[in-house]
């Protein structure tokens, strides 16, 4: 190490003296006093730099659009106010989750179309679920027939424009169904489907539950109370369930407990029911149209099956490719332990398939979500309908109404997104 | 032992020949009986698999096959079917050039677009198939856009001659000055272009008399049909390629403001649907621009998309970037290399060719979603059938024929893109398994 190396910055390194030998070799080159040009040539400033011009950019672009913005508002005689919202909107919505007349403000009409995209985007998640889940195992069967009729229908919707689906799905609820009338009269062309549910072109018929004896004045609250003893009971199955897994960790058996939860998921909800009095109001033709029972528009239908059959093509393959990545040493590994076929199933490749797979499911939910923006094509009056559309055309407030579109679906978004990061968080692999 | 050998009344000379499997076991119907009857659930599956084919087939044979192909309207479709299940083509065969180019193309320029249809695959060859197309053949492709853009558009060939001579005085500049500095080499390339513009733009093109070669100029609003899919499909996804790279190489950045901005822009774009943002396009964008700038729907309509795309492609590449391994970085930083060389020879190559599925995926989905468009009242393939075609007294009624047709189109082309990206992926890889 006496070798013909010269420390440079030798009054720092006699400091620490012991390891003179050690560093001799390690020295920083001389630090160049600071100049103009090391603004661009010397990689500690440069970055600076950089940040220093790109900040600028930034600003004289923002500052460009906004006196264009200005001026042009001002040659258009506009401003950007949302007092628009509260003015009456002046216009019916086909599909009202909460009151909503003509008289109501555009405000109301605004979240009234928020609740139908909710309600659209969480009925197709449901059924893409189902879709994706079932096509995605059944192409793994290995029946050869079923696995490539699963491929053919995640090539065939994976390939093709989500709009077409959703337009003729709705071509067919509005053109090949019977009109109403067509289900009179003695001999009638058309018949209710187990005397309960009517196919029309005007929509789905199907029947509505109804409180004889509610406990509150709106429907709603009744509703809310039932999903809060069903909360409840979740909650009595899962402290259940855990007072099961600790007598099997103390004694060795578990206690049989599967009526216990049935018991404890169902008593309660009967119980509930039977107070408010749960009957069914059932379709029935009353003149040229069915009255009763709830009716499920051909809008709804068209861009709820087209989402959900579209994106379960995507989910299959998402399913499809988490099963395959878990290798076949688990499930011989298991097997090897003495694990029966369903609790291999259960206990080992599940929950590990399934951190592959939720991820990808949650962003397909959130695609659902964005997607359902198309139902303005067959005219369902969700967000970008009402907010997005004849409130932007009635009242000529563009950029206050896509402002408030575009927020709406960032918060949807950033709040799946917020879910997803808790789940990836809770089920990352425990490296140590 | 002579004794022995004669009580033994029969010896075997020769080996006996092996016996077929048997019946079950062998050909068609150990194939039938492994892979459809291998248990009770199975064969149900299968013979309800058979039957949903069977019903789908009763019914679509007959109806594909007594297709009318050369009557001008519905009526007179019902009237040559008679009663009979029968598809009415005729719509497609009447209506082909308006779903291929919309309904307000003058006619006699059909050539022109179908001309750059059939060169944009003479231009994608050298790219797509790198390594069997001859290297020279990237020129035509460099050409192309410009070349697309004057036979679909028209007017003096001076714009696209001279934005073409603006990229390549661009490119001369880069190429001297890139061995001193990548960004003095970025800058002066931006001059160079920007020069040759506005020479050629402001000061030659008044003097240089702009009928002579020219092709009739076609309004943008004139624009329809398939075409338009296709010009926005290819259009934005090549645009938001570099830009979806330079969003991923920001995001990546050790700068926190650069980073800053990309995070912003990446998660705004990819939070909200892409409706907002045509509708952005069609009636937000024009705010923005400098007061009496008449831009046209199609150009805004560009904008948002190629910035939608940019953020799912930064998202994509980000996750190539990722995905290599940390030496390849510290390889190339040992190497001397500084961050421009060391992006462009060592990190892009390999995040790009790890990136190319997820590129493809970003890409297919792109171009389905060009089909949105039509609910701003654009006319592109399903604004024309949901529009004029549908409405039209001859056709109205004509909903299968017009749909199915749409769709095996997009499948077609999205099916072939994706058939395409795993053969390119199966091409590149380089690692041995």
């Amino acid at each position: 190490m006496e070798s013909g190396i010269k420390p440079r910055h030798t009054g720092r390194l006699r400091a620490n003296g012991d390891d003179y030998h050690m560093t001799t070799t390690m020295t920083d080159p001389p630090r160049a006093s600071f100049r103009l040009s090391s603004l661009f040539n010397d990689t500690r400033y440069r970055s600076y730099t950089f940040q220093l011009i790109a900040l600028i950019l930034l600003c004289a672009s923002i500052a460009y659009l906004y006196s264009n913005l200005v001026e042009n508002l001002r040659a258009a005689g506009l401003n950007i106010s949302f007092d628009f919202l509260r003015e009456p909107a002046g216009y019916d919505i086909n599909q009202r989750p909460i009151d909503y007349n003509s008289q109501s403000t555009h405000l109301r009409a605004s979240i009234v179309g928020m609740l139908n995209t909710l309600i659209v985007a969480v009925l197709a998640c449901v059924t893409a679920t189902i879709f994706g889940v079932a096509a995605g195992v059944l192409r793994l069967s290995n029946n050869w027939i079923v696995s490539k009729l699963m491929a053919i229908y995640v090539e065939a919707f994976r390939n093709v424009p989500v709009l077409i689906w959703i337009l003729i799905i709705f071509f067919v609820m509005t053109n090949a169904l019977p009109a109403p009338r067509a289900f009179r009269g003695e001999d009638p062309e058309a018949s209710m489907v187990l005397g309960m549910f009517a196919f029309t072109n005007r929509g789905v018929y199907i029947p509505g539950p109804e409180f004889t004896n509610p406990l509150f004045a709106s429907a709603a609250m009744n509703w809310l109370l039932v999903i809060a003893v069903l909360v409840a009971s979740w909650f009595g199955a899962r402290a259940l369930s855990r007072w099961a897994a600790s007598v099997q960790e103390a004694t060795g058996n578990r206690p049989t407990t599967w009526y216990y939860t049935a018991a404890i998921w169902l008593a309660p909800v009967i119980i509930l029911f039977a107070l408010l009095g749960l009957t069914f109001n059932f379709p029935e033709l009353s003149g040229f149209n069915f009255q009763g029972g709830i009716q499920l528009r051909g809008s709804l239908i068209a861009l709820w099956f087209a989402l959900a059959i579209y994106t379960g093509a995507f989910i299959a393959e998402n399913v499809r490719a988490g099963i395959q990545a878990i290798s076949k040493g688990q499930t011989e590994a298991a097997s090897s332990l003495g694990l029966r076929p369903g609790r291999v199933m259960n206990l080992v490749v599940l929950p590990q398939a399934l951190r592959v797979i939720i991820p990808p499911l949650i962003s397909q939910y959130l695609n659902i979500t964005k997607n359902s923006s198309l139902a303005i094509a067959v005219g369902y009056m969700d967000v970008t309908g009402t907010l997005g559309g004849i409130t932007l055309n009635q009242t000529g407030r563009a950029i206050e109404s896509v402002l408030g579109l575009m927020a709406f679906y960032l918060v949807i978004s950033l709040s799946i997104s917020a879910v997803m990061n808790v789940y990836n968080n809770s089920v990352k692999l425990k490296e140590r | 032992m002579t004794d022995t050998r004669s009580n033994i009344a029969f010896v075997r000379k020769d080996p006996i020949p092996p016996s077929p499997p048997p019946a079950a076991e062998t050909g068609i119907i150990k194939w039938v009986r492994e892979n459809l009857f291998s248990s009770l659930a199975n064969g149900a599956l299968t013979i309800l698999a058979l039957f949903a084919i069977y019903s789908f087939l009763q019914f679509a044979m007959p109806w594909i096959w007594n297709g009318v192909w050369n009557t001008s309207s519905l009526s007179a479709c019902r009237d040559v079917l008679d009663g009979k299940t029968g598809a009415c083509f005729s719509v497609l065969s009447e209506r082909w050039n308006q779903l291929l180019f919309g309904f307000t193309y003058p006619s006699e320029f059909y050539w022109r677009p179908a001309l750059a249809f059939v060169l944009l695959f003479v231009a994608a060859a050298p790219v797509l198939f790198i390594a069997y197309v001859p290297r020279q053949a990237l020129l035509f492709t460099a050409i192309y856009p410009f070349l697309a853009y004057w036979l679909i558009w028209g007017g003096t060939i001076w714009t696209p001659v001279f934005a073409l001579l603006g990229f390549v005085a661009g490119y001369v500049a880069f190429d001297r000055l890139v061995k001193q500095s990548f960004f003095i080499a970025a800058i002066a390339a931006v001059v160079a272009a920007g020069l040759v513009w506005w020479i050629g733009g402001a000061l030659l093109t008044p003097a240089l008399s702009p009928e002579v070669p020219a092709l009739t100029a076609v309004a943008s609003r004139d624009l329809g049909g398939f075409m338009l899919n296709m010009i926005l499909g290819t259009v934005c996804v090549s645009l938001s390629l570099p830009l979806g790279i330079l969003l991923a190489l920001g995001r990546q950045s050790d700068m926190p403001i650069i980073k800053f901005i990309c995070v912003i822009f990446i998660e705004f774009i990819r939070g909200v649907p892409l409706i907002t943002l045509l509708f952005v396009a069609n009636v937000v964008l024009a705010y923005f621009f400098p007061p009496g700038a008449n831009i046209d729907l199609i150009l805004r309509v560009i904008i948002m998309i190629t910035l939608f795309s940019a953020a799912y492609i930064a998202e994509v590449i980000r996750g190539g970037l990722a995905a290599l391994p940390r030496g390849q970085y510290e390889a190339a930083d040992s190497l001397g290399l500084d961050y421009p060389q060391a992006m462009r020879l060592i990190i892009l190559p390999q995040a790009l060719k790890i990136s190319i599925p997820g590129i493809v995926n970003v890409a297919v989905g792109l171009f389905k979603d060009t089909t949105l468009v039509s609910v701003i009242s654009m006319f592109d393939l399903i604004g024309m059938i949901r529009g004029p075609i549908l409405a039209s007294t001859e056709w109205n009624g004509v909903y299968w024929e017009l749909m199915i047709f749409a769709a095996l189109l997009f499948f077609v082309i999205c099916y072939g893109i994706s058939q395409y990206s795993q053969w390119l992926e199966r091409q590149l890889q380089t690692d041995h398994h």
